[in-house]
């Protein structure tokens, strides 16, 4: 079977609830990285000492989860519910099909190795 | 000889239970001249140590508001004005600031010039002492000192980040041994502006607003930070740790109950205890009258309170109160020290909106918030003119500003005041020292 790669970036606060919703649904594992960017929400403005100054890259935590085909869309739903405040600023969700996959401790390959 | 020397206060101790059990006696008898001496010089060492820790809370402060690449050069300066004000005051200052009546020019230059500060000697008698009805010289001198050197704090922050390190210790210098000593000596030293009727307790004018010139010229001189001001727009540089900057203020703030306290200059009766209790209380009214002011307007200005003005307020009520901390209230002293906060809050941009960095804010918090400490003097002390205290703060601010604005430029001229644009990008600490502050963070 078809393995998928689901590339979410969220809102960090918002990181817990959603490793413990994953969790749950039998996601077994996921890449974390605390990075910046902007999308549609582009920046924000901020005073220190009475000037203002624009924070053009906003923090969010990246996700990257491997997992079945049958599973990608449970994920996706997980994450958007979870991860959903209604503000602008709550994120993107990517997914993408994973060419190959491999456990190094054993050598299994694709959906195995998940 | 040693033992004898303690007698009068062995007896004086063995003699104060009886005097609190003979509730009907007659009243006890006034203290007595040793004592006074004793405990005025108690009041100055005392004082003078809480005002030496200010030097800790300059250097904090200063860190907290410098970028983690120049925190290094920050501490080197303050270890270099401290130490500099100390040797500099001892050659020169001391004596030029106090020419005790001996002035070579009448109230304006003293006598004593150059000469050395001289302590009076081992183990002196009460009989040999410089001045019985006072205090010891080595107290004196060593509260006096303290000053000298907070004055020389107050430039180093405002003109962190591109300095280079010697032309600002040879500034100090002179600041310590010539600017500030000659115009301390025409208030605190008693001459002519002491004669005129000029009132500044602790030094609203005198160190505060001293520091604030002498900081201001050489911000001229030296221009912004690269990056400060660009297209006609502000851009704010942060500093890189405010617990810092808030153990700095608060350090600060303690500080300053020696160095208004100390003030009063007197330890030796219930009035001059009571006087110094008061001094204590209003001092820190002020402070926080200031803080607090600093976080309400910054809310209500730019909807967040910002830590680093509420920071910069605390010390401009302080300041505020400097010139006057013994006659107003408790709640006027709050009120002196919020219009400080006031003060700080607009000052900060209006220094910017003509392209002045002041990298910690020392111009609005120690030189604006310093002249309206002193005219702030003449709402609760009768004795005070308001035309004497505007003419005061116009002669010290010309003489200082000049002053020290020549001094710049001449350092300017002889040795360059500023470093080159590759060493302030990579920062001073790298480029000037090779050791950083944080090198277990840093990103090379």
């Amino acid at each position: 079977m078809q393995v998928k790669l689901i590339i979410a970036a969220i809102k960090p606060f918002k990181l817990e609830e959603v490793r413990e919703a994953l969790t749950s649904i039998g996601v077994r594992g996921m890449m974390v990285t605390e990075i910046k960017g902007f999308g549609s929400q582009s920046g924000h403005t901020e005073i220190y000492r009475g000037a203002e100054y624009a924070v053009n890259f906003v923090p969010k935590v990246k996700l990257e989860i491997v997992v079945g085909a049958d599973m990608a869309d449970q994920v996706v739903q997980t994450i958007a519910t979870t991860a959903k405040t209604d503000k602008i600023g709550d994120g993107k969700i990517f997914v993408l099909d994973v060419e190959s996959a491999m456990r190094v401790r054993t050598g299994e390959t694709n959906q195995d190795a998940i | 000889m040693k033992i004898l020397k303690y007698l009068p206060i062995a007896a004086l101790v063995a003699a104060v239970p009886t005097l609190g059990l003979a509730q009907d006696a007659e009243v006890p008898a006034a203290v007595p001249t040793d004592v006074v001496w004793i405990l005025n010089s108690l009041l100055f060492l005392i004082g003078g140590f809480l005002v030496f820790f200010m030097a800790a809370g300059f250097a904090m402060l200063e860190a907290g508001l410098v970028r983690s690449k120049n925190v290094t050069m920050q501490l080197t300066k303050n270890m270099g004005l401290f130490s500099l004000a100390t040797i500099f005051y001892y050659l020169i200052g001391y004596n030029l600031m106090y020419p005790l009546g001996d002035w070579a020019i009448e109230g304006y230059f003293s006598a004593l010039f150059p000469a050395v500060a001289v302590l009076e000697s081992v183990g002196v008698g009460a009989d040999a002492v410089d001045d019985y009805a006072y205090a010891s010289t080595g107290s004196d001198f060593f509260f006096q000192l303290m000053f000298c050197a907070a004055t020389a704090s107050i430039v180093s922050g405002a003109l962190a980040e591109r300095i280079k390190l010697w032309p600002f210790l040879i500034f100090t210098i002179v600041l310590t041994s010539i600017i500030y000593p000659l115009q301390a000596s025409w208030k605190w030293g008693g001459g002519f502006l002491d004669g005129m009727g000029f009132l500044d307790f602790a030094g609203s004018t005198v160190v505060h607003s001293v520091g604030g010139w002498a900081a201001l010229a050489g911000a001229i001189v030296l221009g912004p930070r690269i990056g400060k001001y660009k297209d006609g727009k502000v851009y704010p540089i942060m500093g890189s740790n405010l617990a810092l900057a808030t153990l700095g203020t608060f350090i600060l703030w303690l500080g300053w109950f020696g160095f208004n306290g100390g003030s009063q200059l007197a330890m030796g009766s219930i009035g001059d205890v009571a006087d110094v209790s008061r001094i204590f209380a209003n001092t820190n009214a002020a402070a926080a009258g200031g803080a607090i002011v600093a976080m309400i307007l910054t809310q209500v200005l730019y909807k967040k309170p910002d830590l680093t003005m509420v920071l910069n307020g605390a010390l401009a009520g302080l300041v505020s109160i400097t010139a006057e901390p013994l006659t107003p209230s408790l709640g006027v002293a709050t009120i002196i020290g919020g219009i400080g906060g006031v003060i700080v809050v607009f000052g900060v941009p209006l220094l910017d909106k003509f392209k002045i960095d002041d990298v910690v804010g020392a111009i609005p918090v120690h030189l604006f918030a310093g002249i309206w400490g002193t005219l702030a003097v003449v709402i609760t002390n009768g004795d005070a003119s308001i035309g004497t205290q505007i003419i005061s703060i116009v002669i010290v601010g010309v003489f200082v500003f000049v002053s020290s604005l020549v001094v710049w430029l001449i350092l300017k001229g002889i040795m360059g005041v500023r470093v080159d644009e590759e060493t302030e990008i990579k920062g001073l600490d790298m480029s000037e020292l090779g050791m950083e502050a944080y090198p277990e963070f840093s990103k090379g």
